[in-house]
């Protein structure tokens, strides 16, 4: 395509744009398949972005914590809960290490026994929680140690549930980008339907064309630049609507958890900014590809 | 004349479409024979054959259209005049033989040549084929439309051409509004409006009563006096007859599927 053909479809030409007549249906369904397309793709690309902040987050934040878990008689609890802090201070690697207080306990284990839990009577293990630094540290070498000095203690580096988790996540992430390419895609099958309509309809006023010596180029103008101009003021809207709606949704929180995080953040608030424009490439491949598939049938 | 002249004729940008004799000529003699010969055509006809559904309409016609010269196509209804024309303006293509218009082969022209090609040869079609939305203005500037053409610079044209047609009142007029001869009037400013070289009229006082008819035949004889190469199909023979008396016209006949040149029986 030529520089003069990309400049004729962009700024058009008020006689062609007149040649073909307004046709009210097609006109309306391409608007409006790409106005809720747009709508629909704006919330696929939150709950991808919202997604892929949490997997990020919670390999993060699950990788950069462990727990140590020490199970000893009630009379050496505080003595072993003493050494074992005493270890994880002198570990390189470990930006800092608390023991959990009884009432930390008892919150995490209110969910399942209930909040009156009389904890001091049963052998709850003592829990220290341990923030790794940047450097990261030797799990592998303090687990040696620890079992030569504290045979009780077990290290638990979140490995095992952090993994479906990020995987869980990532999963989420991914069906969000798929399920914006299926949103192009019946998209463009909508528009090529509605164009294909078009040029049907039209059909009369197309072999008119070719008679008086239009080329295949100024005809497929006409009908590209208008589904073109309705796709993209269509998905315009949608795009808007679905900005709106998602700036409506509740803040993230850690009370609402996953589904309050549902939202564009920072300068992601620009990736549905793509969002029209995308649709108004759609629609200009779709259209000409009809077009042309249909000029091509006349002689 | 209102009609633009010569120097504002749209040229194609391939040169084989490029090289009618401009001159009027007189037509050369015309032998009584299956070959009709008219002289080097501006549009020609070589053996041509068009079959379809498994028949053949048209077998073994050969045709020179020479520049300046005026043609009658008859024959009766289904004898393939409209097909003929089609096939003169590219609309169809024959399965034997050649069409060649301007020297070029029309089989060999890509789509934006036969666009081009087509802003050489005006064609009044039976149904007109208007387009109901545009004005009648704008209906007969098509042409200029679809060439690019600025319609600011050819407004004075355009007005001129239609107040050749009598219809310089109803510019604003949708086609639909139109009574049959004043569409074919359209029709036929539509079809010159590019000053092309050959004006091809399918039957068109088809619709009309006989005091338009002769009318719509004066602006074709005045467009030939012009220098334009005129070919109408009609099955009226008084209309032919009628015609005879104001211009030298050949006459062609098909008659089973071949192309005769009639006669004094005419």
């Amino acid at each position: 395509m030529s520089r003069g053909t990309i400049r004729a479809y962009v700024l058009g030409d008020a006689q062609a744009d007149r040649v073909v007549p307004p046709t009210g249906i097609t006109a309306q369904l391409t608007f409006f398949v790409s106005a809720a397309m747009a709508f629909l793709a704006v919330f696929a690309l939150a709950l991808s972005l919202a997604s892929g902040r949490l997997a990020d987050r919670w390999s993060d934040e699950l990788a950069r914590s462990a727990t140590l878990r020490l199970s000893a008689p009630a009379d050496q609890k505080a003595e072993q809960t003493a050494a074992a802090l005493r270890i994880l201070t002198q570990t390189p690697g470990v930006a800092r290490a608390r023991a959990l207080s009884a009432e930390e306990q008892a919150a995490l284990l209110a969910p399942w026994f209930g909040a009156d839990l009389p904890l001091e009577d049963l052998p709850v293990p003592q829990l220290v929680e341990i923030i790794e630094g940047d450097s990261g540290y030797d799990v592998a070498g303090l687990r040696l140690r620890l079992s030569a000095e504290l045979p009780g203690a077990v290290l638990d580096d979140h490995t095992r549930w952090r993994r479906p988790l990020v995987e869980a996540a990532n999963s989420l992430r991914r069906l969000g980008l798929i399920a914006v390419l299926l949103i192009g895609g019946a998209t463009a099958a909508m528009i090529t339907l509605a164009a294909n309509a078009a040029l049907a309809a039209n059909a009369q006023v197309i072999e008119v064309l070719r008679l008086v010596g239009a080329r295949d180029s100024y005809i497929a103008q006409a009908f590209v630049r208008r589904f073109t101009l309705r796709a993209l003021s269509g998905a315009a809207l949608g795009m808007a609507a679905g900005m709106g709606a998602v700036a409506l949704l509740p803040e993230a929180s850690d009370a609402g958890g996953f589904l309050t995080g549902l939202g564009f953040q920072g300068a992601t608030w620009l990736v549905p900014l793509l969002v029209p424009v995308l649709g108004a490439v759609v629609a200009f491949a779709a259209t000409f590809v009809a077009a042309r598939r249909r000029l091509g049938e006349l002689r | 004349m209102p009609l633009p002249r010569k120097e504002s004729i749209a040229t194609p940008a391939d040169s084989t479409a490029c090289k009618t004799a401009q001159g009027i000529e007189t037509p050369p003699h015309v032998g009584q024979k299956s070959r009709v010969v008219l002289g080097a055509g501006v549009i020609e006809l070589d053996n041509v054959g068009y079959s379809y559904g498994g028949g053949d309409l048209l077998s073994d016609i050969s045709v020179q259209l020479a520049p300046g010269s005026f043609h009658f196509l008859t024959g009766p209804s289904g004898s393939g005049k409209t097909t003929l024309m089609k096939l003169c303006y590219g609309a169809l293509l024959p399965t034997s033989g050649q069409v060649r218009a301007f020297d070029a082969d029309m089989a060999s022209l890509d789509r934006d040549q036969m666009a081009l090609l087509r802003r050489r040869i005006g064609v009044v079609h039976q149904d007109c084929r208007f387009l109901d939305h545009l004005p009648l203005a704008d209906n007969v500037a098509l042409p200029l439309t679809v060439s690019g053409r600025d319609r600011g610079a050819e407004s004075e044209n355009l007005a001129e051409l239609l107040a050749w047609v009598g219809l310089g009142s109803r510019t604003d007029a949708l086609p639909p509004e139109l009574s049959g001869g004043e569409r074919q009037r359209a029709a036929l400013a539509r079809a010159v409006i590019m000053s092309p070289d050959v004006v091809l009229a399918d039957e068109p006082t088809g619709n009309v009563d006989w005091e338009m008819s002769q009318r719509l035949l004066q602006l074709l004889v005045e467009l030939n006096r012009m220098g334009k190469t005129v070919l109408i199909a009609s099955h009226d023979l008084t209309l032919i007859r009628a015609a005879k008396s104001h211009v030298q016209a050949r006459v062609l006949r098909i008659s089973n599927r071949r192309l005769q040149l009639a006669g004094a029986d005419l």
